[in-house]
């Protein structure tokens, strides 16, 4: 492996200074002058007609600058399948529909005055649980699809499907055959900076909206069909990312609190600012799928896994946001987690009046994992096998291709199994009962960027400036996950120059270049890329104008050495004829010939030369821009085919647990992650990921759980609705990378941002099981239900 | 119905109109611009909102703004340093990786400058005690433990 200057190294963020000071700004700090505030009324049914609306008292009241409805208002549409309303006109669908809103000078008023709307509905039945939804004669959610043509059923027309190999025949050389069904709860980001925004017109009707989203060009794209829909075609939207207080997947759509805010800002003509609150947030924010997974698989007697049927159906909720392609990522591990020759999946989405759903970190896999990896735990024991042999006997290997056309470049699964192994003393502490006992599961994920859109490219522009300065243009989003962090490292290993030279340029959609968005752990891989891209092509045009400047500017640096050493004698060195660009280096700042004398004034500091060829009579000033896309594919969905991603990462996590028969309580003793991701970037911030992530994974496995009961959110608050604190995290976490090298990699790098959680729930699931025999199937695993399920096995 | 308080704001008077349902956090925030101090709940569930009231860690979201009237209020942007630098504990937090989308950050900090002003050498289980009420959905905690021993640590070395 190559030896970096700063890449590996522990490095802190750039933005954690300002943050630590309390001086980074979020949508919350923003203010614009003359700004409202905008405020929601949402619906007070889960599915009704909207039979009347009145405003007519929130209008009246002091304060208030606009009263909008779906009436006073152009219709916007939006969504994944453009099913979904700003405002809705004739109906609702679930609790959070949006039917009116408010903008007032002040956040008091706003709240006051939706409080005075007044709805009349007619109650329609409801449909709240996925499998009652595809029920024949189940009440419609939707009458007709978005082109208007009449609907007979709930079912969501995406497909997502694979099959490969035989089935049958992998089903008749099965010898053991392990069979479940295994679910998931809903759960929310759970952000601890709330979601909003801020719109304003400009008085040419451009739009300038602040955004908490991770997609600001294709949110633009969203928000300029949105102006055409208000009678403003070919107007445009800038779209600028502030700060943002987490998003995990919640920025990967646009909202209707955005185009509500759009609508405020032109009926006033003031810029609107829509925040919510904790509790509209765990209501009216759309959370993590909930789904249940159906699992089939067989292993022949030597162990060998022969097939692996999988039927998956996710209540969807209302309407439809990027969420709905989760099976995309779930046939991922489904066809290509360990060698499975024969395989079928199936995925099937329906419509309810629950909340609808959207993206969050691992966006299916962890949905689908669970399942798998509690199965391969069960289908070991049928064949009676260890379940890390197992693992093993069926891991992926380098260089392979999956039955859904993965293409696997380099693939530490072994040492990763091995190194949680290892790490948790498997054979000793393994089936040695007393209540506590070991598990783990594996993990494949895309590392290589995702492509579920046209383009997965990210550009990147870098501009130096006078003084030796890049100043650095990159379309994705820093969220919190240290994005901007490993940029500032790679674009100061590639460029040749120190990290405090590297200066990251708010995200704008009028400053940097394209970028579908910050998903599928791409950001880094990504923005790392098109840096060593853009990097290389600006040291070329450094390195061609050195030929000239560097003979002259370093003459001038031997005179004044000379002043301050007389008697110096410069080693023999022709620098006219060693300045070629091929033999020029750059690093730290500063130009130098390789292999030339160590001498002080054969440097050449990088500000000098640009200031040189700035300041000359047809001077130029020094930008490069590059666009990269990866090599990956966009799959066929529906036959389950196609290299989603250019590498993939994966990994593996074991959890050591006590269990407490008395009470059900699960103790985490220690958790082990071992994760192959390529190469480390900054040990520092990958650290920060995987602990973080493995922090959400706990939660998900534990407690995590938005309660639904008739479409209403039962626990908005923290109060209800838990996540780890740090007396939860409150267990020694080990943690290793392996480094495998990826050539696709940037300094051979993987992404890692949602791996971390994938694994956790069935790994903490397996040693549960190890403990005391009880096999949960239905995450969280509360304490109630291993009670329930030790009192059965009794 | 406006009442004038006055208080002491990072070591200087402030006076500032309140209603009487006005929280701590509005009056930071809002008149006083200090917007260090965060939002993450408003019921008191996350400690985004803590600042120090007269040495003691409170959630300002919780605590109504008439009731600060003659206290010492210390809020994050009362930490920084006479030379635009960050305090030895703000320090620790960027250096040891304790700090990702930096929402819960200012909350955090202040949490754990409460616990360090009474106890300098706290143990590990001081520390998740001081920092039970703030909850962060970035970073897992471990980073943040870390942080606040090296911070205690270090002032040691300078007491
Ligand atoms: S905002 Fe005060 S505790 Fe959450
Ligand atoms: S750093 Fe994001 S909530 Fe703590």
């Amino acid at each position: 492996m190559t030896d970096f200057y700063h890449i590996g190294k522990k490095a802190s963020r750039p933005d954690g200074p300002d943050k630590a000071a309390g001086k980074a700004l979020y949508i919350h700090d923003l203010e614009r002058p003359g700004m409202l505030y905008g405020k929601i009324k949402f619906s007070d049914h889960p599915h009704a007609r909207i039979k009347r609306i009145d405003t007519s008292r929130a209008e009246k009241l002091i304060g208030v600058r606009a009263v909008i409805t779906a009436a006073n208002t152009p219709e916007i549409r939006f969504g994944f399948l453009r099913d979904n309303f700003a405002l809705k006109k004739d109906k609702v669908r679930h609790y959070r529909d949006e039917i009116a809103a408010v903008a007032a000078i002040d956040p008091e008023t706003a709240e006051e005055a939706v409080e005075l709307i007044e709805v009349e509905y007619e109650p329609l039945p409801g449909v709240f649980c996925p499998h009652e939804a595809m029920k024949e004669g189940s009440p419609l959610i939707h009458e007709s699809d978005p082109q208007g043509r009449p609907r007979t059923d709930n079912l969501i027309p995406l497909k997502f499907h694979h099959e490969s190999g035989d089935l049958e025949a992998g089903k008749r050389t099965a010898k053991y055959v392990a069979e479940g069904e295994y679910s998931t709860p809903m759960v929310q980001q759970c952000c601890l900076g709330t979601a909003g925004c801020i719109a304003e017109f400009d008085m040419s009707n451009n739009l300038t909206i602040w955004a908490k989203t991770q997609i600001p060009f294709l949110a633009q794209r969203d928000f300029n069909r949105a102006l055409s829909d208000m009678g403003l075609p070919g107007k445009n939207t800038r779209v600028i990312v502030p700060t943002l207080g987490g998003a995990f997947g919640s920025g990967l759509d646009t909202h209707a609190y955005e185009y509500i805010a759009i609508l405020l800002a032109f009926r006033t003509g003031r810029p609107v600012k829509i925040v919510y609150t904790r509790t509209e947030e765990f209501a009216n924010l759309s959370p993590r799928q909930s789904s249940i997974t159906k699992i089939i698989q067989g292993c022949d007697q030597n162990g060998k896994l022969t097939f692996r049927e999988v039927e998956v159906l996710q209540d969807n909720g209302a309407y439809t946001s990027w969420g709905a392609t989760y099976p995309s990522v779930m046939m991922m591990p489904a066809t290509s987690l360990y060698r499975v020759p024969n395989v079928y999946f199936n995925a099937r989405l329906v419509y309810t009046n629950n909340t609808f759903c959207q993206a969050m970190r691992g966006y299916g896999n962890p949905e689908h994992t669970w399942a798998l990896e509690s199965n391969m735990d069960e289908l070991a024991e049928e064949a009676g096998i260890d379940p890390f042999d197992f693992r093993m006997l069926n891991r992926n290997q380098p260089n392979e291709t999956t039955p859904m056309g993965l293409k696997v470049s380099t693939c530490g699964l072994k040492e990763c199994l091995e190194t949680v192994a290892r790490k948790l003393d498997w054979k000793k502490k393994r089936k040695k009962g007393k209540r506590s006992g070991v598990g783990m599961a594996s993990l494949i994920h895309v590392g290589g960027g995702g492509r579920i859109y046209r383009s997965d490219a990210s550009g990147l522009i870098l501009k130096l400036d006078d003084f030796g300065n890049v100043n650095v243009f990159h379309g994705g989003v820093e969220m919190g996950q240290g994005l901007h962090s490993v940029l500032t490292l790679a674009v100061a290993e590639a460029l040749g120059v120190r990290p405090e030279q590297v200066i990251i340029n708010p995200t704008d959609t009028g400053t940097c270049p394209w970028d579908v968005g910050t998903h599928a752990s791409r950001g880094a891989f990504m923005a790392c890329n098109a840096a060593i891209l853009a990097a290389n092509k600006l040291r070329s045009k450094i390195f061609e104008l050195a030929e000239e400047f560097f003979p002259r500017e370093t003459e001038q640096n031997l005179k004044k050495y000379r002043e301050k050493n007389p008697g110096y004698k410069p080693p023999k060195f022709d620098v006219m004829k060693a300045a070629r660009r091929d033999r020029f280096e750059l690093h730290d700042g500063f130009i130098f010939i390789k292999d030339s004398p160590q001498e002080p004034w054969l440097r050449l500091e990088l500000g000098r030369l640009l200031r040189a060829v700035h300041f000359r009579t047809q001077g130029q000033m020094l930008t490069t821009e590059v666009f990269y896309d990866p090599p990956n594919e966009l799959p066929d969905f529906e036959k389950g085919l196609g290299n989603i991603s250019a590498t993939y990462a994966f990994g593996t996590q074991g959890a050591e647990v006590e269990v407490d028969t008395e009470t059900g309580e699960v103790k985490i003793l220690r958790m082990v992650a071992a994760h192959d991701v390529g190469k480390v970037l900054n040990p520092l911030a990958l650290k920060g990921q995987i602990y973080g992530a493995l922090a959400q994974g706990l939660g998900y496995a534990l407690y995590e759980e938005l309660q639904s009961q008739q479409g209403k959110i039962m626990n908005p608050n923290f109060r209800d609705y838990k996540i780890p604190s740090v007396c939860d995290m409150n267990f020694p976490i080990d943690l290793e990378f392996i480094e495998t090298d990826d050539s696709y990699g940037p300094f051979g790098a993987k992404g890692v941002a949602e791996p971390g959680l994938v694994p956790t729930a069935p790994a903490i699931a397996n040693a549960i099981y190890d403990a005391v025999g009880v096999r949960i199937r239905d995450l969280p695993i509360t304490p109630e239900k291993i009670l329930a399920a030790l009192k059965k096995i009794k | 119905m406006k009442t004038e308080i006055s208080f002491i704001l990072n070591g200087s008077e402030v006076r500032v109109a309140v209603e009487g349902h006005h929280r701590l956090i509005d009056v930071l925030r809002g008149p006083l611009r200090q917007t260090g101090t965060k939002e993450g709940c408003g019921e008191g569930e996350c400690g985004s909102c803590t600042v120090i009231i007269d040495g003691r860690a409170v959630n300002s979201c919780l605590y109504p703004a008439l009731e600060v009237e003659g206290k010492s209020v210390t809020t994050i942007e009362g930490l920084q340093g006479p030379k635009n630098e960050l305090s030895v504990l703000q320090k620790s937090f960027v250096e040891e990786g304790a700090i990702q989308c930096g929402f819960c950050t200012p909350g955090m900090i202040m949490s754990a400058k409460a616990l360090l002003d009474s106890n300098p050498a706290p143990s590990e289980d001081d520390i998740r005690n001081a920092l039970q009420g703030n909850l962060c959905r970035c970073t897992g905690y471990v980073q943040i433990i870390q942080a606040v021993k090296k911070a205690a640590r270090q002032l040691k070395g300078r007491r």
